[in-house]
């Protein structure tokens, strides 16, 4: 028995300090993935049958709501190209960094429970699709957390509600950055250590600030719910709600940041940056601009303050 | 003593472990996930109350290993109070099997409650605090089961004679 003992301790000492267990845990989880098929099997068989005995009219009405959201979509889109196009020349002329596109990947969640105290999830993609431990995981309404662990066939993420997790953020209206942090409650997060005079209000819009390299700039997080100050202590009690539906969306996207660029040659940029509503934009392709990069209903990435992202050595998981 | 000791039905200890471990990952919904009971633990403990040369120590490190692995913990984590478990119910199964069932639900309870204040403990040495006071919920859940999962298992071991 004691030999086991030490070898748990051992085993968890190296695991918690350092990464070299990394081999034995795939190895296990791919061993065990058969069990998490099998557990996810009702779901997926679930909303199989459901599209196979959809009836004709279900999927006419929902074709034309597609449709018509599709049209929609489209015109807000050729907007943010032409004030994207903008951004860029704007950016030309101040000689700041160019900003490369994001190249996203859609995955699924697998109804699978991992530990009910830790608010992580698991991802039908691993390592065979180029995941990597650091990645951001997004969903159609904003930032839901990044990836933890991967394995051949499936990653780990952590949302950002886990009290583990910090993420940069900036608040939309004014630029002011902090960080934000997961309470164990999925509707809340917390800022802490912001000053009682502030300029944050309630229903401040909180986006990424892409400090620590690790989440691109400019999407959406949460919304600020509640700002307490209290005169008598150090720092402004804030509160936001996040915007992603944490638990309740099924299908999620990987985000590969864009790779920090040198001062930019300006010339061979501008000119396929230019608004090009007539040039079929290409595949999903890092160095493309992000108007044209492949993404599906994206959140509309909002204007970010006008200040060059700083890689700076955060980091964003305590 | 058996000098000829037949080893049946491991089959049947390995399914009853691998529904453990499904019973342990199927989604709940979010209210009822903290009161989820230890599933691999308590099919351990009947297993290793009940044949106890078969499933030992060791079988329970290799399950808490596996268990870590599948819930994403520390790896370890589990091994380590699993192991501990089955020792002290190797250590008092033969007392355990002479109390009635009731009773033997109060002992069950106080060995998953020993598993849980030792995850508490590494929890918090990682700093991964749990501070509500529903973390013992599934103890006290588990120890209720007892009786049922018990006989249902016993069904099972004399259904198809593993020895």
């Amino acid at each position: 028995m004691v030999v086991f003992v030490l070898a748990s301790v051992i085993l968890m000492t190296v695991d918690h300090r350092q990464n070299h267990l990394d081999g034995l845990r795939s190895a296990l989880s791919v061993a065990l993935y058969p069990i998490q098929f099998l557990i996810d099997l009702p779901a997926t068989a679930g909303s199989w049958l459901q599209d196979t005995f959809a009836t004709r009219r279900t999927l006419q009405e929902e074709n034309a709501r597609l449709h018509a959201q599709h049209l929609l979509l489209e015109a807000r889109l050729l907007k943010f190209e032409a004030l994207e196009a903008e951004n860029l020349r704007l950016r030309e002329l101040l000689s700041s960094s160019f900003k490369a596109g994001d190249r996203v990947l859609i995955a699924e969640l697998l109804s699978v429970d991992l530990d009910p105290y830790q608010h992580k999830v698991l991802l039908n993609k691993g390592e065979r699709q180029h995941v990597y431990p650091g990645q951001p995981l997004l969903d159609a309404h904003g930032v839901m957390g990044q990836i933890v662990e991967v394995t051949p066939l499936t990653a780990t993420a952590m949302l950002i509600t886990d009290p583990a997790h910090a993420l940069p953020v900036q608040v939309n209206r004014n630029g002011l950055r902090s960080i934000v942090v997961g309470t164990g409650s999925l509707a809340e997060l917390s800022l802490p250590h912001i000053p009682n005079n502030a300029d944050i209000r309630a229903g401040d819009l909180l986006v990424t600030s892409g400090l620590g390299g690790r989440f691109p700039p400019g999407y959406p997080v949460a919304e600020v719910t509640a700002v307490a100050v209290d005169p008598s202590q150090n720092f402004a009690k804030v509160t936001a709600q996040p915007l992603s539906h944490l638990d309740r969306s099924r299908e999620v996207l990987l985000v590969w940041p864009p790779e920090p660029q040198t001062p930019p040659e300006t010339a061979p940029e501008a000119q396929s940056a230019a608004p090009a509503p007539e040039a079929n934009p290409p595949t999903a392709d890092t160095a493309a601009p992000s108007s044209a990069a492949g993404t599906q209903a994206a959140p509309e990435p909002a204007p970010a303050a006008p200040t060059a992202p700083t890689p700076a050595a955060t980091e964003n998981e305590e | 003593m058996n000098t000829l000791a037949q080893r049946h039905g491991g089959g049947i200890i390995l399914l009853t472990v691998i529904a453990a471990f499904m019973l342990t990952t199927v989604p709940l919904p979010e209210s009822l996930r903290a009161l989820r009971p230890d599933w691999v633990l308590l099919v351990l403990i009947y297993w290793s109350m009940a044949l106890p040369h078969r499933v030992g120590v060791g079988f329970a490190w290799l399950a808490g290993l596996c268990n870590d692995a599948l819930t994403g913990l520390l790896l370890g984590q589990h091994a380590l109070a699993y192991s501990i478990v089955i020792y002290l119910t190797l250590k008092l199964h033969q007392r355990l099997r002479l109390y009635p069932l009731w009773q033997q639900a109060i002992s069950i309870l106080v060995l998953l409650g020993l598993g849980q204040l030792l995850l508490l403990w590494i929890n918090g040495m990682i700093g991964r605090p749990v501070h509500a006071w529903t973390y013992w919920l599934p103890s006290l859940l588990g120890g209720l089961l007892w009786p049922f999962l018990f006989l249902f298992l016993r069904g099972l071991r004399r259904g198809f004679r593993v020895t």
